[in-house]
């Protein structure tokens, strides 16, 4: 994207078929004051969930994810990356099921005409085995990276199916914390929510706690994440979650009935509810939000 | 009486209220199997203000047990039993889940937890 890209064109462009949403990671003027030179955008796709088989829920199951890579290509300014925050595979007992099901992931989005992927494991990818088929494809589950002046975190809260982000990973992240300044722009990404978001469906992190207390000195700090199949937008003190999309099925509003069952197809409107978001930052800490439907045209 | 009777007749009495004492305060024991990916049984009752032992085990993998509600949480290691003590102070129907990632079904493995008033 250019450095002089102009906001003006990016909802006209981003907002045919999407829902753009405003998040900012602070609240304050001085925000909004720095230099438009940083701006970029980026996508973030979730939960392709490659492999699952269910026509009631998806029978478009085997297209849905190639729809979205096709539709990521067709955008008309191509983020400068990509981030896939979990669950690109649906879980099997089988070790080589699951490296088949990563190996034709792999396959399908190396059509992605950006080249510059980040890739996070979900709990379906990496609970049963720690992580290790993961790794074999994509490397480390956790990590961190420096893109323009923001500082990435991609942390794994999946490998220990009991959702802890563990003692090692945490003083990994204090390390790496350590070496920003307070005001420093951060994005973290990660799969599941860091917070409580709703634990009778295991929709939380067990010491995500530990993590968000970690980033709470810092200023200018916002979370993406999967996991929950829907947009959802939270805030625990400044710092600003953001739910995504699946390219599976959408499930029900947090704790919104017993069960947290899919939403069923529904074939006249189909693709409902699955899509992929477009981030754009804005300034040193204000980040548009572009919603985009799969549409498999 | 002989004495020796007499002695031995007050001990018998003691040992009986002793081990009936026993008895009573003893928490129920409630055997749970959890397993892909059900936990059986899947509704558990108890009365309120009823001490209960929930003890679960776990033939296949590692599972877990979590009543967001009720505040306990137990990790269920295949080859072990995990004891989970518990007094209901309310009435209700409580959630529980397993929250430890087992496997395609995972994310149906739930039950429920009685407490009759």
């Amino acid at each position: 994207m250019p450095a002089d890209f102009d906001r003006r064109d990016f909802l006209r462009l981003a907002g045919v078929g999407a829902g753009v949403v405003f998040a900012s990671g602070l609240a304050g003027c001085a925000a909004r004051a720095a230099a438009p030179s940083t701006d970029f955008h980026f996508v973030q796709l979730s939960d392709s969930h490659w492999g699952f088989e269910g026509p009631v829920v998806n029978p478009e199951a085997k297209t849905t994810l190639r729809h979205a890579v096709a539709e990521v290509n067709a955008l008309p300014l191509q983020p400068e990356f990509i981030v896939f925050t979990g669950d690109l595979t649906h879980t099997t007992d089988d070790p080589q099921e699951r490296r088949k099901r990563l190996r034709e992931f792999k396959a399908i989005v190396a059509d992605l005409q950006v080249r510059d992927i980040h890739f996070l494991p979900g709990e379906h990818d990496a609970s049963l085995d720690k992580g290790a088929a993961f790794q074999e494809f994509f490397g480390p589950t956790h990590y961190s990276f420096d893109h323009r002046d923001v500082h990435f975190i991609a942390l794994d809260n999946v490998s220990d199916p009991a959702a802890r982000v563990g003692d090692e990973q945490l003083a990994w992240l204090a390390k790496d914390l350590a070496t920003l300044d307070k005001d420093a722009p951060v994005v973290v990404l990660t799969h599941r929510p860091l917070f409580d978001l709703a634990p009778q469906w295991d929709w939380a992190t067990r010491d995500g706690d530990q993590v968000v207390a970690q980033l709470m000195p810092h200023t200018n700090v916002t979370v993406f994440y999967g996991h929950i199949h829907q947009e959802h937008h939270h805030q625990t003190g400044h710092i600003a979650h953001h739910a995504a999309t699946s390219l599976i099925f959408p499930l029900p509003a947090p704790g919104s009935q017993p069960q947290r069952a899919p939403v069923k197809w529904d074939a006249s409107q189909p693709f409902r509810g699955l899509g992929f978001r477009d981030v754009e930052r804005h300034g040193s800490a204000e980040y548009a939000i572009a919603q985009h439907g799969v549409t498999g045209a | 009486m002989d004495r020796r009777l007499l002695l031995a007749g007050f001990a018998a009495t003691l040992v009986a209220a002793a081990s009936r004492a026993a008895t009573e305060g003893e928490p129920r024991r409630i055997p749970v199997v959890a397993r892909k990916f059900v936990f059986i049984p899947s509704e558990i009752t108890v009365k309120q203000g009823e001490s209960v032992v929930l003890e679960f085990t776990a033939p296949e993998v590692a599972m877990g047990f979590f009543a967001p509600a009720l505040g306990l949480r137990a990790l269920i290691v295949p080859g072990e039993v995990a004891k989970v003590p518990f007094t209901a102070d309310k009435a209700g129907r409580f959630d529980f889940l397993c929250d430890v990632f087992c496997g395609d079904g995972h994310e149906g493995m739930s039950g429920h937890l009685v407490v009759q008033a």
